[in-house]
């Protein structure tokens, strides 16, 4: 006698033929997605496909002008913004920037010695730990990222988004940041993430989404990123090569002029 | 000497405007730190421009200022608000129309009726003449009550200044946030356009969160700081008005200018830890050195 198939993990967010404009130009449209419980996306395409309006429609703070979202009960979700748009002036050190994520419960401006525990065991986790009383413009852009990666994470979200989490960060930043994001996908935490590195981020992940202001592609990057896909992801043609069992994107037209084309493909 | 420095507590109006200009000072102060990390500087400064059509227009048709011009500042900041949270046009010009047009209808009923004088320049530059109870008063309710948003609301109002996409987000209604702020800031400016003048609460509102933000990189440190620096230059400023015949308004902005101008040189302009401690390297990772492998399918679904 077989035993029945598990259930599969339940939808978190689910867009419906979901179309977005600011102003009168459409930036989204016709987006269909769902993402479960166990989800780890990551969302391609060229500046300007809708990429962050998407993440946007994930976490509904843009109302669709046609089309349906669907979230499930109590969702919590956390949102990690990109580096670009933080003002590393603000005078907030680590650890206030990351109790700023607790805004519920308690008024008064101080933490209790509960959220001071709190704050202390997520930044430990995450390996920053040291730095909580540091202002956030004196850390490198891998303790950056973390910091803001705490404060989502200080939330207990079911569904962690991030918007360019690895834009200007070096090599060695980007795999922290890729392993530190499989280990909390492996903790039951939902991961959507945007990202212009096809090969860097994109080909390690088990999920990719193509878009252009739709979906042009989508499933695990061996069927997404193809020659096909890409251009009319990008409008670029671009080849596709394979190494160590992994699709590799590669930009002809760099390749022979030494300029990059597109982002995150080698030349 | 200090008999000298002393004589004016002997005068009723001159202690009024002491605790007017002192309260006043740690109000804008307190508030300014919010106006000054939201890039709302300019806001304040023609807030108070609007809020000066108001004060004339009350006291032509003979109502309570503070109602009057309350009113009157009210409309003025909701309206302020809609339109930089719209986009349509730009904040600073949509800013410039609403306030410059308040400011123009308040010179020409002022103007038309004939009603210039001493009231007018004290609206325009400050003036302890005229401070009576009511202000003293009026001043120490809308500081209470700035206080007590300011620690009632301290994480929501910090999270929406610093970050306010992700403030949504995470269950911050920024669009009430933001009203309750500029609720504040116009009662502020409405309470101390009579010490501080139209023309100069803009300074008050900016540089004592200045000089503060100089001297610390902790949000709630600032907080503190500000409001102390705009009580001190309230309080001194008063004093030196008196003694130096000049305006209460540009005695009090001049003396926090001195504030920041003595902080800008101790500090050079930036704050001290950072120029003392700099950019710190990566620490050893905590990581694996490899990329997180690919983790299992079945994680995106697009819809069929």
């Amino acid at each position: 006698m077989s035993r029945p198939a598990p259930d599969p993990p339940r939808v978190l967010v689910e867009l419906d033929g979901v179309t977005c404009h600011y102003g009168e130009e459409a930036v989204l449209e016709d987006v269909d997605l769902a993402v479960r419980a166990d989800g780890f996306v990551g969302i391609v395409g060229p500046s300007g496909a809708g990429k962050t309006t998407l993440l946007r429609a994930l976490m509904g703070t843009i109302t669709p002008t046609s089309g349906r979202v669907q979230r499930a009960d109590r969702l919590a979700v956390g949102y990690v913004p990109q580096v670009e748009t933080v003002d590393w002036h603000f005078p907030v050190t680590v650890a206030e920037c990351v109790l700023m994520a607790r805004t519920s419960g308690r008024v008064l401006p101080w933490p209790s010695p509960a959220e001071r525990r709190e704050v202390a065991e997520v930044l430990d986790r995450l390996g920053i730990g040291e730095l909580a009383q540091r202002h956030i413009r004196q850390l490198s852009g891998g303790q950056q990222q973390r910091v803001f990666i705490a404060r989502a994470l200080l939330r207990r979200p079911d569904l962690l988004l991030l918007d360019e989490p690895t834009s200007g960060v070096d090599v060695r930043t980007r795999h922290e940041v890729l392993h530190l994001l499989g280990e909390l996908r492996g903790d039951g935490v939902a991961v959507v993430l945007t990202t212009h590195d096809l090969n860097g981020v994109a080909a390690h992940l088990p999920e990719l989404v193509c878009l252009n202001r739709t979906v042009v592609g989508a499933g695990p990057p061996r069927d997404v990123l193809t020659p096909m896909v890409l251009e009319t992801t990008y409008g670029a043609s671009l080849e596709v090569l394979e190494h160590g069992g992994m699709p590799v994107v590669v930009d002809p037209v760099a390749a022979t002029t030494g300029a990059a084309s597109v982002d995150g493909v080698a030349g | 000497m200090i008999e000298q420095v002393l004589s004016p507590f002997q005068f009723e109006f001159f202690v009024n405007g002491l605790v007017v200009a002192t309260l006043a000072g740690a109000l804008c102060g307190l508030i300014g730190v919010y106006v000054v990390l939201r890039g709302m500087s300019y806001i304040g400064h023609g807030l108070s421009h609007a809020i000066f059509g108001g004060f004339a227009a009350s006291s032509l048709a003979g109502v309570n200022y503070y109602i009057g011009a309350g009113a009157w500042g009210l409309a003025s900041a909701m309206m302020i608000m809609q339109v930089t949270r719209r986009r349509i046009i730009a904040a600073d010009a949509a800013i410039g129309v609403i306030t410059t047009s308040s400011f123009a209808a308040g010179l020409a009923l002022l103007g038309f009726f004939g009603q210039t004088g001493r009231g007018f320049e004290a609206a325009l530059f400050g003036s302890i003449l005229g401070v009576g109870d009511g202000d003293v008063v009026a001043v120490a309710v809308v500081s209470v009550f700035a206080l007590a948003v300011v620690l009632l609301a301290y994480r929501r109002l910090l999270f929406a200044t610093f970050d306010p996409e992700v403030a949504d987000v995470s269950g911050v209604d920024t669009a009430r946030v933001d009203a309750l702020l500029m609720f504040v800031l116009a009662a502020a400016i409405l309470v101390t356009m009579r010490v501080l003048g139209v023309t100069l609460i803009a300074a008050a509102l900016v540089i004592p969160p200045t000089v503060a933000r100089m001297l610390t990189d902790s949000f709630n440190r600032m907080l503190v700081l500000s409001t102390g620096i705009g009580a001190t230059a309230g309080s001194v400023g008063m004093i030196a008005s008196y003694h130096l015949d000049v305006q209460s308004g540009p005695a009090i902005v001049l003396t926090a200018a001195t504030a920041f101008g003595i902080a800008y040189a101790v500090t050079g302009g930036g704050s001290r830890r950072l120029r003392h401690r700099g950019r710190v390297a990566d620490p050893p990772p905590v990581l694996h050195e490899a990329p997180a492998p690919p983790v299992p399918s079945g994680a995106g679904h697009p819809r069929p």
